[in-house]
């Protein structure tokens, strides 16, 4: 099963690049055996592909709005706001100027940086370990890490283990349990197996060990893969709010961003901790609509910075992985 | 002689394990921290499945708590609650096979037949976006636009129409769930579609469109059979996680809709096991969904092979 895992995905990524001609067909011309559209066809279509861009993009627009709006604009609204009138950053000055909101991006950002860079170098290093296909003992390893994907111990024993390690509040239990995903493991080492074998013994005959290759060889020529990795890996971190109510859910100096958004934003909840802070008593209820959808925003914005760097990574990147995912 | 040419390559495979231990040691050490990391929080949890056969107490540990056999078992499967959230999860589960599934399938087809490259690309990464958005992001969102203070109701108000608040009705709870589902996932899940339709041979389509068969012929005769081999495996991997239908998504709209309509056995373990510290009930039920899971993706690729299809692993 491990062979054909490893086997089919590099079939797919000879495809992929095989494919080239078959895109180039797309070069908005139409090939001449084809029947013109007609025209409540093309209109059909125009209005569905629409529908899919306007159901994700009309709601990030009105709350980016909302988000920029004053007191006065949001009551004359009666709530969120569709055009903006009147521009302001004052729910945004309001809200770094707390505390509690400073804290949970810090813990955030924080928590992301950490998690995604000891994901990255035990995956990659993991990864890179089992790619060299006759090496000792690399079958047996792939199985021990496949299987984990059909079986696994569930929410309790797992927390039990962790709590029974005293990671119960510690920070190393947001990120440890799910430092390591095979899935992304296997990606990597399907990109890693591919890497010119005459490369590698050439380096090897020049002297060069396992180490200096991943890093100097292997490393640089899949920088597509390791950024579209880092994403999945930096994304999860950055939207995991679960691992924090199992092991830190009453110390809200911990809380992270979408703890927050959650208790303050969805929920309307004052955070039991915070009371002094002024944002906590503030939004109890109360909270300016433009300051709830300011947090919301907060939690877009570093995904939307890298986004449109990755976008092009995730056909070379998602595809090889995901057809025999 | 001759036994002397052949000897290389024969050598070569007989190295002696201490030798290719030697040989190896740097790319053994690259595993290590991952395998120690599934060590410790994959497989040493599924001892931990023990406690399902315990009745666990915190204070002295996996090793020394009492044995009850069967009892969390007999009292799981004499619960309503259990029953409950294990109909809630099928039904669901269900809901969101008809409903979600053929979505992706369709907009995949339509994008493909984009012509402008670009065109295509944009929508592609607008339709991804919502994918990397967490759940607690995709419902609030749902709560602005939906909610008893959101849009919708701030729009009906304004026309003097009774308001309506979606997010807290437990009847209509399975099409609101099976709708963020859609709205989060449907784009990401183009993807595999995608590169399904760009491996079909576009000779065939030529080849068929001079033999006269019209754009829905060729739909039926060489798009779908092109594309049986992923979506037979996007339905068996479906019905293999059919016990599974998203976790937070339920956790955070429990406390709105209430537990009759929002409990899946993923909460039920969470809200009876942990919350409630009777850690043994809960590990029941994730043991119990474990087994029931694995016999369905067994039984799902099972059937894949039935139809000829490669399922999870060639035959």
């Amino acid at each position: 099963m491990t062979e054909t895992l490893s086997i089919e995905r590099t079939e797919d990524r000879r495809e992929t690049a095989g494919r080239r001609p078959v895109r180039q067909r797309k070069r908005a011309t139409r090939p001449a055996w084809e029947e013109p559209p007609t025209a409540a066809g093309q209109t059909a279509k125009g209005l569905t592909l629409g529908v899919v861009v306007a159901v994700v993009l009309v709601p990030l627009w009105i709350i980016v709005v909302t988000s920029l709006s004053t007191q006065a604009a949001v009551n004359r609204a009666g709530g969120l706001v569709l055009w903006p009138t009147d521009v302001t950053f004052e729910a945004y000055r309001v809200m770094l100027g707390d505390s509690t909101v400073r804290n949970a991006l810090l813990v955030s950002l924080g928590i992301t940086a950490v998690g995604t860079a000891v994901s990255m170098v035990v995956s990659i290093l993991c990864a890179y370990g089992l790619s060299r296909s006759g090496s000792v003992a690399h079958r047996f390893i792939l199985v021990l890490l496949i299987l984990t994907m059909f079986v696994s111990g569930g929410l309790i024993p797992t927390f039990l283990v962790v709590t029974e390690l005293g990671g119960y509040g510690q920070w190393w239990a947001l990120i440890l349990p799910s430092a390591v995903s095979v899935f992304n493991i296997l990606v990597l080492r399907a990109f890693y197996s591919d890497t010119s074998a005459d490369l590698i013994e050439a380096a090897r005959i020049d002297g060069a060990g396992d180490w200096r290759i991943l890093w100097s060889i292997v490393l640089p020529t899949s920088r597509a893969v390791t950024a579209v990795v880092a994403l999945f890996y930096g994304v999860g971190y950055w939207n995991s709010f679960f691992n924090v109510m199992l092991y830190m859910p009453t110390d809200s100096e911990k809380w992270p961003l979408q703890y927050v958004l959650l208790t303050y934003v969805n929920r309307g909840n004052g955070l039991p901790g915070s009371v002094n802070s002024g944002f906590g008593s503030q939004f109890a209820q109360t909270a300016p609509l433009s300051l709830q959808m300011a947090v919301v925003v907060l939690t877009i914005v570093p995904l939307l910075l890298v986004y449109p760097f990755m976008q092009k990574h995730f056909r070379v990147g998602v595809l090889t992985g995901a057809v025999k995912g | 002689m001759s036994s002397v040419t052949a000897e290389p390559p024969a050598r070569r495979n007989k190295l002696s394990l201490r030798a290719r231990l030697r040989r190896d040691r740097s790319l053994l050490l690259m595993t290590v921290p991952a395998v120690v990391l599934l060590l410790v929080f994959n497989y040493v949890p599924l001892f931990g499945l023990l406690t399902a056969f315990q009745d666990y107490n915190p204070l002295v540990g996996v090793w020394n708590s009492e044995w009850v056999g069967f009892d969390q078992f007999t009292t799981l499967f004499g619960d309503s609650l259990f029953w409950g959230s294990l109909t809630n999860t099928l039904y669901l589960s269900f809901v969101q096979l008809i409903l979600f599934f053929p979505i992706p399938i369709a907009l995949a087809l339509l994008l493909n037949s984009v012509l402008s490259e670009r065109l295509r690309n944009l929508i592609q990464s607008i339709a991804y976006l919502p994918h990397f958005f967490s759940w607690v992001l995709a419902i609030t969102i749902f709560q602005q636009m939906f909610g008893g203070a959101g849009l919708l109701n701030q729009f009906l108000r304004g026309n003097d129409v009774s308001t309506w608040d979606i997010m807290t009705n437990p009847d209509t709870f399975v099409l609101l769930v099976t709708s963020q589902a859609i709205w989060k996932e449907a784009g990401w899940s183009i993807i595999v579609f995608l590169a399904a339709l760009a491996a079909i041979n576009t000779d065939l389509y030529e080849s068929s469109a001079v033999d006269g068969a019209g754009r829905w012929r060729r739909l039926w005769h060489i798009t779908l059979p092109g594309m049986a081999g992923v979506i037979m495996l996007m339905l068996v991997l479906r019905l293999g996680n059919a016990l599974t239908v998203g976790f937070e998504q339920f956790l955070i709209q429990r406390e709105a809709v209430g537990h009759e309509a929002a409990d899946v056995l993923d909460t039920f373990a969470f809200y009876y096991g942990i919350a409630t510290n009777n850690y043994s009930y809960g590990a029941a039920a994730g043991l119990f969904k474990s087994v029931i899971s694995l016999l369905l993706i067994w039984g799902a690729n099972k059937l894949a092979h039935a139809f000829g299809e490669d399922g999870l692993y060639r035959k």
